[in-house]
């Protein structure tokens, strides 16, 4: 399962230049890419211009929106304490699991690339729990980490291990999501395997003449050849921990005993509050308090720091294109 | 943890390459091949173990599935009848697939054409385009849903599936990306010879192109499945007051409610949602894997 070799000349060979420019080139890409222009307007453009104005507003869906100034950031920013806590939680996640992820990911993908035999198979092992529902996921592994009769801790408890309440602890749940979220990055463990199968092995027998040992290969061979595919694996983790909503959810309503997360008894942050992230805590302003105005502010700022990534991960990928362009 | 550090020491060339240079004395390389796939063996566990026990524990009875017991200690299949009967799993399963069928198909009609505009037409902002729809890809969902929401609402179409079904018959980001990155990789040669033949761009993309990427339709059709069969936000956002309008996922996470200690039923439940993936899983194996290693090599 080699990715295949791209060799792309978007430049285009003489015979396209030749026949080209001609007048009115532009009418056939525009038929083409019309109706994405349209739902770039429509759901991306305008919603962004929206959420800026809402932003400054008071606006609960019912009444017109009322013009606050700046009130909202203010109180983003000084006035709502369970915002910083839902900023810390959030923060938290995406540190631990980018670097964790990465790691885990890196590691298994290094063993499961040497397997000779049944390769396919472990592959389907690693992959099925990123294909789960997350709503699925979630539940399962609030049963298997269940204090009282989850799987987990009566395991631990063959080897004299008491294990922690998991869900129900305020310093355990956030690690708890980790691991639910680590069992789930197989489709990471694939995107590393397929950029190691990638290192051309040339590299590792002339750096065995030179007597470079196995752990040297790993760190000056294997390690810079994979590093875009790492990069893209920081940056995706990143993504993921900012947006993490459906497993937080989930999981503090299952484990609060109080679950009826679609109607309106919903418990969020379960326990006191290590659960709430700041999309939890934006969905919540916004949907459940109807604090439409507060919302946006929240979602502009998410929008700020989410840009930062965006920002390098497009650079990169010109960078890359341009390469590729040069070749 | 242990285990990934000895990995790393287990000798070098990854993949399966012979040639004197590289041949050892079988002691050795058995020893290696012991370690390598009992280390593998140990972590291909740790990920299906849970699911292994989720399967075992919807087996039990609701007595059993209150103690500590890994292993049914007499087996129970109609908890699944029992999870069929209290909760309307196949109105659910119609409105999920409704949503995850007509979403695809709107993604095709309108990642197509995108796709082949920014990978093989030549036009002036091509570039600029692309950038934006990869930050549109990049938006956290949570971040536009106050705008949409009150737009939908306008439209009175909240309360519905709607509102997540209709934007991807104009837009997916995240399926012409990756598109873009499967046309690209078809050579410029057929294309020209294509054009020598006198077919327009239309009669290539469709004849030429996407014949050629069948693997890669295949493949994007196959995660937009998933992504919106697997979505929760989406759903819970629009129709989580509508239980009329509730999506697999999104009656999952309700149905523990209602079932407060029924561990049994609710891994039942959780299996059954669960298993639809797991088939098509398995059914289109390849395609899922050709599909993830283009993000991310190429990404």
């Amino acid at each position: 399962m080699t990715a295949a070799p791209h060799t792309t000349h978007v430049a285009g060979s003489s015979f396209t230049r030749w026949i080209r420019p001609r007048p009115g080139h532009w009418i056939r890409p525009l038929a083409f890419m019309a109706p994405a222009l349209a739902g770039l307007a429509l759901f991306v453009v305008y919603p962004l211009l929206a959420l800026v104005y809402y932003s400054f507003t008071r606006y609960d869906l019912l009444n017109t929106p009322v013009w606050v100034g700046l009130r909202n950031y203010v109180f983003l920013l000084w006035g709502d304490p369970l915002a910083r806590k839902a900023a810390y939680n959030t923060v938290w996640l995406v540190v631990v699991i980018t670097v964790l992820r990465l790691v885990f990911a890196t590691g298994v993908a290094a063993v499961l690339v040497r397997v000779r035999n049944g390769a396919g198979l472990f592959r389907t092992l690693i992959y099925l729990p990123a294909l789960a529902p997350p709503v699925a996921a979630t539940l399962a592994f609030t049963f298997l980490f269940n204090p009282g009769t989850g799987p987990v801790n009566t395991v631990l408890s063959w080897f004299g291990v008491s294990g922690p309440l998991w869900f129900s602890d305020p310093a355990w749940a956030k690690p708890a999501l980790t691991l639910l979220t680590l069992w789930a990055s197989g489709e990471l463990i694939i995107i590393i395997m397929a950029g190691m199968l990638d290192v051309p092995g040339e590299l590792y027998e002339a750096a065995s003449l030179d007597g470079a040992g196995s752990v040297r290969r790993f760190w000056h061979i294997t390690l810079p050849a994979i590093a875009p595919v790492l990069v893209f694996g920081v940056i995706n983790s990143i993504i993921l921990g900012l947006q993490y909503f459906t497993q937080a959810v989930v999981a503090a309503s299952v484990a609060s005993g109080s679950a009826d997360i679609a109607g309106s008894r919903r418990v969020i942050g379960y326990p006191d509050n290590s659960t709430l992230t700041f999309p939890v805590w934006l969905y919540q302003q916004g949907f459940h308090y109807y604090n439409m105005g507060y919302a946006s502010a929240m979602s502009i700022a998410l929008f700020v720091v989410s840009t930062v990534f965006t920002v390098f991960f497009v650079h990169r990928l010109r960078r890359a294109s341009h390469a590729e362009e040069m070749a | 943890m242990a285990t990934l550090t000895t990995a790393t020491d287990l000798a070098p060339g990854s993949t399966p390459r012979r040639g004197p240079a590289r041949r050892r004395s079988n002691r050795r390389g058995l020893m290696r091949w012991i370690a390598v796939h009992s280390i593998a063996l140990a972590i291909g566990l740790m990920f299906v173990l849970p699911l292994v026990f989720v399967a075992l524990t919807a087996f039990m009875s609701d007595r059993q599935a209150l103690t500590a017991d890994l292993w049914p200690r007499s087996w129970h299949p109609a908890n699944f009848a029992e999870v069929f009967r209290t909760a309307p799993l196949l109105k659910y399963l119609g409105n999920s697939m409704m949503y995850s069928l007509l979403a695809t198909a709107g993604m095709l009609l309108s990642s197509v054409p995108a796709a082949y505009a920014l990978a093989r037409m030549r036009w002036r902002g091509r570039q600029t385009v692309f950038l934006v729809v990869i930050a549109a890809m990049m938006i956290p969902p949570q971040v536009l849903s106050v705008p949409l929401y009150i737009l939908w609402a306008r439209l009175h179409l909240t309360g519905t599936l709607w509102p997540l079904i209709l934007p991807y018959f104009l837009l997916d980001a995240f399926s012409i990306f990756l598109l873009r990155q499967f046309f690209l990789t078809v050579p410029q040669s057929y294309l020209d010879a294509a054009r020598v033949d006198g077919c327009g761009d239309l009669r290539t993309l469709l004849r030429v192109l996407l014949p050629m990427t069948r693997p890669g339709i295949a493949a994007i059709s196959l995660f937009c499945f998933m992504y919106t069969w697997n979505d929760y936000f989406g759903p819970l956002l629009y129709a989580g007051e509508n239980p009329d309008e509730w999506t697999l996922s999104l009656a999952l996470a309700s149905f523990r409610g209602a079932h407060q200690v029924q561990w049994n039923l609710t891994m039942a439940a959780t299996v059954v949602v669960m298993l639809p993936v797991i088939l098509l899983f398995v059914l289109a194996q390849k395609s899922f894997v050709r599909g993830i290693t283009f993000t991310g090599v190429k990404g």
